[in-house]
């Protein structure tokens, strides 16, 4: 029997037309820990979706070789009666269960039809027992924290006599106790003859655990590192990452950066009462006029709700500290004050919840200002279609006409039709939330041509981007997030991808 | 040909708008053949209009409630409640119509506005929030007529609500006059406003329709007003209800296409996400709705009340569900965003005409129920298959 319990071999996933993994070799030896590492979108979820058979066989090219023998999963079911769980990022309970409930449900320990639950808690306990997880098994899920939710996941995979446990960022939404707590426990379970892989972002994390990491990128394995031959260090890890070229498909400026702060954060928290977290955590920040700032991080890392809690407060957090917008203090409690107050923000899922994709590019375009273009109460029609094709134009969007339904373009032009809405608004902050994430390079480009022009006639820009490239290619001044916190400023004469992610993944 | 060719590009690619026309065009062809034409006498059709009377209103605010993606299921009892209260005032208290509408209206738009702020304020589910509406105001209706039980409306004025007619100035070979002159300023209304909205287009160089097709709308549309006016002035005219139901389509029309309000509302029906990062104030928008839901409810009332001439313990029963009905087989979607006032107004014809012709041919009420269900059933069916082609 050879030492590897899984080998992945040649696998490649198209999606309609994009290639998510080209080739992919991934080998993992029987009772290792196997870090997988990437950037966002480099292809790792896809992956091991391939080998979980949410991508069922058929969907993908290439062949799985699990405990010595080629699999042909069809659906989940098919991996996790071999011994493959996954756990996912979302962990998948049921928080208005038990905790018992939650660890044998779809795979119930029943006498005869009915559901033997003394049996069920008894069990429970044990694999319990096994993560180190003293709580209840009566408890509700929703009354216990996230790190205690994560083992129950472990224990739920445990109970289904897992040989190969996959977990997906699982220290993402956890404090740094919890986290040690879960790489212990993993530790442990490598003891007991379980093979663990983890896709992880924290290369500290990477480096105390793993004894073998992958990276990939752009879809395709780059290397494999053993920790044994002391391959596993942040520096190899990172440059292995990064290695892309960047491309020069980014249109040069001029300078027109001022003194003056169009928008300062000092202090700045945001406490997510939902998530029972912070979201952003003590954040000093500043945006000056004329300049375009890149706000980079990995994914989770508290982005998203920092432009939310600047735009209004749009998810009603619990907020710290002081917004300053032209030097004066403000205190924003719904978008439309930020909006009236010179801040637009054009969101990173343009689909769900940027654009009305069952409305016209003219009532999409003047949604957020139709005040301008309205006198009591009553639109102008006529007006509206001039400002609608003034946007049309300069930003170049392909439509038949002004009257077709924005679900109906393709998303580069979707994506026009968003920064075309908020331009409307006359900010002199626009906060652009991966602006050019599933677009095709030539309204990148233009994308690219927009934000220029629109620096040129001085307003300021704060550029949420996960794409390395585009950061560096396009930003004055770069700011990184991790964990809410902002990890460091870099002018953009000493930034580079490999301080980046270094910043990132601290 | 080419006009043939025109014509059935404008058709298919305008399925979803046509359907319901069609559909009722058909069904008003079929009952007038079936019944030897008399459905489409004057008397029929004018009684019918007026029986839909106090569904249309209710279809028309329910309708917005369906594209913010909520319910209300207390509009019925609502308006029965109302409409007591309504007799109530008129015949125990004595008080003058032109108190007692307004009144009403505003009793309906209080009401209304508090679903609202359990809805959108206080977060309660719309189907739980309405549905604990629908108890209380039954229970409110049997409550004010305990004592008196059905009450008898004795006021020539309220009573003309539901079955009077406006004054005809003068017949002219038995032809009402009042109402002839309505129907051509109708036609007079619609054409200009078409063609202005043809020339807006085409300077802004927009796709429009060939002008023989134009032109072929506007005689088909002038047409059909002329009919329904001919067919009214027949008999007595316009009603009173159908001045009504005009009035509110028109409000409602106007209020959902041409101005701000009505354009955060479809934003908030089709992405309450973006709605709310575009500045618009969702919960604001709910609370109109639900506020002009309530007036609508009143509104319904007094059309009934006044219809029956009186106010009965169970007035208002199932009108909720008659009314929800009318508005899905108008073509609003459960998903939101979608729906058309006029659509709302034609779908509870279609059915009122389901109801009178099927009276008129004494088919039992047992098929009646099943029919109208088959019809709800094929609405949304077409509804989500035309969809789906459009996708």
């Amino acid at each position: 029997m050879s030492e590897y319990i899984l080998e992945m071999k040649q696998i490649s996933k198209e999606f309609t037309g994009v290639k998510a993994l080209d080739n992919v070799n991934f080998k993992v030896k029987k009772g290792e820990i196997h870090c997988l590492v990437g950037e966002n979108g480099a292809g790792k979820s896809t992956l091991m979706k391939v080998l979980s058979g949410v991508y069922p066989y058929g969907t993908y090219e290439g062949e799985i070789v699990y405990e010595g023998k080629v699999q042909q999963f069809h659906k989940i079911n098919d991996s996790v009666n071999t011994g493959i769980v996954i756990i996912y990022q979302e962990l998948a309970l049921f928080p208005d269960l038990t905790v018992y409930e939650n660890i044998f449900t779809g795979n119930e320990i029943k006498q005869g039809a009915l559901i033997d639950w003394n049996e069920t808690i008894v069990e429970a306990k044990k694999m319990l027992e096994k993560v180190n997880l003293d709580v209840n098994p009566e408890t509700l899920v929703k009354d216990l924290g996230v790190g205690k939710r994560q083992l129950i996941e472990i224990a739920k995979a445990l109970s289904k006599d897992v040989k190969l446990l996959i977990l997906d960022e699982p220290t993402a939404a956890l404090n740094e106790d919890d986290s040690e707590n879960l790489l212990k426990l993993l530790k442990e379970l490598k003891k007991q003859g379980i093979t663990c892989i983890m896709i992880s972002h924290k290369l500290k994390e990477v480096i105390t655990i793993a004894d073998s990491a992958t990276v990939i990128r752009d879809g395709q394995t780059i290397r494999t590192l053993d920790a044994s031959k002391g391959e596993i260090t942040e520096n190899t890890i990172i440059k292995n990452m990064v290695g892309r070229e960047i491309q020069d498909i980014y249109p040069k400026r001029v300078k027109n950066s001022h003194d003056e702060k169009v928008l300062e954060l000092k202090n700045w928290s945001a406490y997510d009462q939902k998530l029972g977290r912070h979201v952003v955590k003590n954040a000093n920040l500043h945006v000056k006029k004329g300049e375009i700032i890149g706000l980079a991080g990995l994914m989770g890392s508290g982005r998203t709700e920092l432009a939310l809690s600047i735009f209004g407060n749009a998810k009603a957090y619990k907020l710290q500290g002081d917004l300053l917008l032209d030097g004066m203090p403000k205190a924003f409690n719904h978008p439309s004050e930020a909006i009236k107050a010179g801040i637009a923000y054009v969101t990173e899922d343009r689909k769900g919840d940027g654009l009305f994709l069952l409305q016209d590019i003219k009532s999409n375009i003047s949604a957020a200002n139709l005040q301008r273009i309205s006198a009591n109460g009553v639109i102008n029609e006529n007006e509206e279609i001039k400002v609608a094709d003034r946007y049309k134009t300069s930003l170049h969007i392909k439509a038949t006409s002004l009257e077709q339904l924005v679900g109906k373009l393709s998303g580069g032009n979707q994506q026009k039709v968003s920064l075309g809405k908020w331009l409307f608004v006359g900010p002199k902050l626009l906060i652009l939330d991966e602006p050019t994430r599933g677009i095709d390079v030539g309204a990148k480009f233009e994308i690219y041509t927009v934000m220029n022009k629109l620096i040129e006639e001085g307003m300021s820009i704060l550029m949420i981007s996960s794409e390395l490239g585009e950061v560096l290619g396009m930003s004055d001044r770069v700011y990184v997030m991790g964990e809410g916190e902002i990890k460091g400023e870099l002018p953009i004469e000493n930034a580079d991808q490999e301080k980046i992610m270094q910043l990132a993944t601290q | 040909m080419t006009l043939i060719n025109d014509l059935k590009t404008l058709i298919s690619k305008n399925i979803r708008d046509y359907g319901m026309y069609i559909a009722l065009l058909v069904i008003f062809l079929i009952f007038t053949i079936l019944t030897n034409g008399l459905f489409i006498s004057s008397r029929n059709i004018s009684n019918l209009l007026d029986s839909a009377g106090y569904i249309a209103v209710l279809a028309v605010g329910v309708m917005l409630v369906i594209v913010i993606r909520h319910i209300d299921l207390s509009i019925g009892f609502l308006a029965g409640f109302l409409g007591a209260i309504a007799a109530i005032l008129l015949m125990q208290y004595h008080l003058p119509v032109y108190i007692v509408l307004p009144i009403i209206l505003i009793l309906g738009t209080i009401a209304g506005l508090f679903t609202g702020f359990l809805v959108a304020k206080v977060g309660i589910p719309a189907f739980v929030a309405t549905l604990a509406g629908w108890l209380i105001y039954r229970g409110a209706i049997l409550q004010v007529t305990e004592k008196t039980g059905t009450i008898i409306v004795q006021n020539d004025a309220f009573n003309a609500i539901g079955n009077g007619y406006i004054p005809s100035i003068v017949q002219i070979n038995g032809l009402h006059l009042l109402s002839l002159l309505i129907g051509v300023l109708g036609i007079i209304l619609y054409n200009f406003s078409a063609v202005s909205t043809r020339r807006n287009k085409m300077k802004y160089n927009f796709e429009v329709v060939s002008k023989q097709i134009f032109i072929l709308q506007l005689v088909f549309v002038s047409a059909i007003i002329a009919a329904i006016t001919w067919i009214l002035a027949g008999y007595n005219g316009f009603s009173w209800t159908v001045i009504i139901i005009l009035l509110v389509v028109l409000v409602y029309h106007f209020l959902t296409t041409k101005t701000v309000m009505g354009r955060h509302i479809y934003a908030v029906g089709s992405n309450p996400e973006a709605a709310h990062l575009s500045g618009i104030n969702v919960n604001k928008i709910t609370l109109i709705v639900f506020g002009s839901m309530g007036l609508l409810s009143a509104l319904s009332g007094i059309l009934f009340t006044s219809r029956l001439q009186s106010a009965t313990t169970t007035a208002g029963t199932l009108f909720e569900l008659d009314a929800i009905a009318a508005a899905y087989v108008g073509g609003v979607s459960a998903a939101g965003g979608v729906g058309k006032v006029t659509g709302a107004i034609i779908g509870a014809i279609v059915m009122a005409s389901l109801t009178s012709g099927m009276n008129l041919l004494g088919v039992g009420i047992s098929y009646q129920y099943m029919i109208k269900g088959g019809v709800l059933a094929l609405a949304v069916i077409f509804d989500v298959i035309t969809r789906r082609k459009g996708n």
